[in-house]
């Protein structure tokens, strides 16, 4: 009875399943849960756009929105920074792309962990569920800033210090577990769940990028987890983790004894990794999208791979920068100081890299490669701003202005996020099977791109004058120069264009997953895997009977004598006719 | 060091953009790319130059930091206290020691909760609110408390920045070279009234630094 194809299937850990529940809602496939993850995560994200129009709409024309008061601006402020860094940047770079592109990127039928891999959704989706709520309940949610530093974000003085940041605490742990459970199941699978050929040093920089990521992320979210239930035991059970004998508005609180310090170096210790845990996927994505649409191999993929490892270490060293002015040990500034600057060797060397990868390219300027080129641009401007504020010296009249809010936005907000759009744009086809729509995505990338840099270079000027960052507004500040309520309202103007764009997106993804074109099985003539599964929408199990052997690592494009530009990896030896008869071109073949 | 870093940092942007832009339009629509893989020696070559533009601006700035954090010696000290929401300020008074203070003990009319059990205390000067005054071209040593939440002074033209953290003592020190008047803003977020955490210092010369404080009430005349 049994063909060969049931067979394989049989030995496949889980049946194909039938119900609706099962297959679209409580799925345990791979490729629904990244998309799941996508859908939540871009949503949220949505939420964490219209709260930053909210504030720029105050900043940059006060008064004009008679709604926005110093406390829900505070709040919107706590709520866009968390959603923007944790429930979407993380979520969709790890928890979408990773899900989605490991097992087909890899040759693998689906993820280790099945069923760990659903549970880390629903368990995602708990914690914005969690985190939601906190605009439910009495009090309102938690305006302590995204990074809650006590005793202030539990205190009486900030908004939602009640209820509002036991959710957010509450969410923030959840969130810890799924990313936990995910961060497992990506590590098993890239390290298990290879197929036949697909050595490590033959994995597309995407997977590596996630798998570095991913290891950050179990290193580096616990020290999250415990700060946040510790100052939930301060907040609830009346501990004294981090708060000592204060005076709130009058009011002694029992607490003695306790340390504010501790939860910034435990919360730092998170949080600069966290910068990593988003940027290594992305630099992933752009280093893959880049080498496709540029049909060029990556240049220097060995040093590509050396370096994403170089940052993943050295961010486990370096959290105390964000700490300077904080009142340690004014030692710990030359330690920090140095690890930092250091950093910056491994990300220019990527940097680089990608520059010398276009270098004598076919350059194809498909959205996904304008995306990538954007993020080159801002991923460069933000790191070289990073020279200044890791130099502690320099850091210090910079700390807490305006100058950090336009790096870390430009680093990691901005290039990120430009980097998840290359990803969108480039892999719709194989998850649709329908091409996104170039005009729209040509409209999206130019005002986002352009915007970013109108919104966010001007802060570089502000930062130099010293204004603070976290201001509901500017009034009394007397070192404000003439020109900076002008500036604000260019810059409002500026983000509310980028965040149009972003509804240009919106309308391009709906309207083309419905009636895009149809897309070729390689619409980008890729070599990675993914691209080579026998449907254009990978079924069940991705393979169909038979997993595919790998030949040759991911980016044997443009090789001398090769019939075509690109050789995929599961393509096995071809003869190569080198005109000059000599040895064979390095690539082929590898 | 600001200037250096900026002067490095520009010169890397432009040309990092002027090659992107070469490269961008230079190999667009080619029929063509070439198969190139690596380049060790150029790779290596780029990792020493970027890593001498590091140490270059690493070096000196960790020297200036040394400066930035060893103490004067002849300094006039002075206690600042951030509260929700305004910074307060308290010299020691003639004997040059500042009265044992208490969060418990802090009230409406004793914000920094100073001991009355303890006799240095009673010529300690208490302004709440500010303004603060202090003589040009004296260095002065600052040492923050905080009673409630974190707070960080910041006054752009001294550069000093450093958290007021509860439960302990922070330092800055900085010499104000220019008379005139001059505002400290809180730069670390404090609760909903953060924005207008202000207070303005004058900087004067060292005559009427000394009829200002002279004229102000200590502790136990205030209590009188």
């Amino acid at each position: 009875m049994a063909t060969p194809a049931a067979a394989a299937h049989a030995a496949h850990e889980h049946h194909e399943p039938q119900s609706f529940w099962r297959k679209y809602v409580f799925s345990l496939d791979h490729k629904v849960i990244g998309i799941q993850y996508t859908v939540t995560a871009l949503a949220v994200g949505a939420i964490g756009l219209v709260l930053s129009w909210l504030m720029r709409l105050q900043l940059g024309f006060p008064g004009a929105v008679g709604a926005v008061n110093p406390t829900n601006y505070y709040q919107f402020m706590t709520y866009h920074g968390l959603i923007m860094v944790v429930y979407l940047q993380t979520a969709i770079l790890l928890g979408g792309f990773g899900n989605y592109l490991i097992p087909l990127m890899i040759g693998a039928r689906d993820m280790a962990y099945p069923t760990l891999n659903m549970l880390s959704y629903w368990t995602y989706l708990l914690s914005v569920i969690l985190l939601l709520a906190g605009y439910f309940v009495p009090g309102g949610p938690s305006g302590g800033s995204w990074v809650l530093y006590p005793p202030q974000s539990i205190t009486a003085g900030t908004p939602g210090s009640g209820l509002g940041i036991t959710l957010l605490l509450a969410s923030i742990a959840v969130f810890v577990v799924s990313a936990t459970m995910g961060g497992l199941n990506y590590i098993t699978t890239v390290l298990q769940m290879r197929t036949r050929g697909m050595t490590l040093m033959r994995m597309p920089l995407t997977v590596w990028g996630v798998f570095i990521s991913a290891v950050v992320a179990l290193l580096s979210f616990p020290p999250l987890f415990v700060a946040g239930v510790m100052l939930l035991f301060d907040h609830l059970l009346g501990t004294s983790f981090f708060i000592p004998t204060v005076n709130v508005l009058g009011t002694v609180l029992p607490h003695e004894g306790g340390s504010p310090l501790l939860f910034q170096h435990l919360f730092w210790f998170f949080g600069h990794p966290e910068v990593y845990v988003v940027i290594l996927p992305a630099m992933g994505i752009i280093s893959d999208v880049m080498a496709t649409h540029a049909r060029k191999p990556i240049f220097g993929y060995k040093a590509m791979i050396v370096s994403m490892a170089a940052i993943g270490v050295i961010s486990f060293i370096v959290w105390a920068h964000h700490m300077f002015a904080s009142g340690m040990n004014p030692f710990f500034g030359y330690i920090f100081a140095a690890t930092t600057l250091v950093v910056a060797i491994p990300s220019a060397m990527k940097t680089y890299n990608w520059l010398l990868t276009l270098w004598k390219g076919s350059i194809r300027f498909t959205t996904p490669m304008l995306f990538t080129i954007g993020f080159v641009s801002t991923f460069v401007i933000g790191g070289l701003t990073g020279l200044f504020l890791g130099n502690v010296a320099v850091d210090l009249p910079l700390h807490d202005t305006y100058f950090v809010v336009g790096h870390f936005h430009l680093v990691m907000g901005v290039s990120a996020i430009l980097a998840m759009f290359a990803g969108i744009y480039h892999w719709f086809p194989k998850v649709t099977g329908r091409m996104m729509n170039e005009t729209l995505g040509k409209i999206h990338f130019f005002v986002t791109f352009l915007g970013a840099y109108l919104v966010f270079f001007p802060m570089f000027l502000m930062g130099f004058q010293g204004i603070p960052r976290r201001y509901f507004s500017f009034d009394l500040v007397a070192f404000a120069p003439s020109g900076l309520d002008a500036v604000n309202a260019m810059v409002t103007v500026a983000a509310l264009a980028v965040g149009a764009a972003q509804l240009v997106f919106v309308a391009n993804i709906v309207w083309s997953a419905v009636r895009g074109r149809e897309a070729d099985a390689n619409p980008w003539q890729a070599n990675t895997l993914e691209w080579q599964t026998p449907q254009i929408r990978p079924g069940h199990g991705n393979w169909g009977p038979k997993l595919p052997e790998v030949y040759r690592w991911p980016y044997d494009y443009s090789v001398p004598g090769a019939a075509r530009d690109f050789i995929p990896q599961n393509e096995p030896e071809v003869a190569v006719v080198s005109p000059a008869a000599g040895p064979e071109p390095e690539g082929a073949g590898r | 060091m600001m200037t250096m870093t900026t002067v490095i940092t520009g010169i890397a942007f432009v040309a990092v953009h002027l090659v992107l832009a070469y490269f961008v339009f230079r190999y667009s629509g080619r029929q063509k790319a070439e198969h190139v893989e690596d380049n060790p020696r150029l790779e290596r070559t780029l990792l020493l130059i970027t890593s001498l533009l590091i140490a270059i601006m690493l070096v000196p700035g960790l020297f200036a930091y040394s400066q930035v954090i060893a103490k004067p010696s002849d300094r006039l000290v002075v206690e600042v206290l951030g509260e929700q929401w305004r910074w307060n300020y308290r010299f020691p008074g003639e004997d040059g020691i500042f009265g044992r203070t208490d969060v418990r003990l802090i009230t409406s009319d004793n914000v920094f909760g100073i001991d009355p059990a303890d006799p240095t205390g009673a010529d300690d000067i208490v302004i709440v609110g500010g303004p603060l005054y202090l003589p040009v071209n004296q260095p002065v040593l600052l040492q923050f408390r905080s009673k409630d939440v974190l707070h960080n002074f910041w006054v752009p033209e001294f550069r000093v920045k450093i958290d007021a953290v509860p439960g302990t003592v922070t330092e800055s020190w900085f010499t104000p070279t220019r008379e005139g008047t001059y505002q400290a803003a809180c730069a670390e977020y404090c609760g909903v009234a953060h924005y207008v955490m202000t207070s303005e210092i004058h900087v004067v010369d060292a005559a009427e630094f000394e009829q200002w404080l002279a004229a102000l009430p200590t502790v136990a005349q205030a209590q009188e």
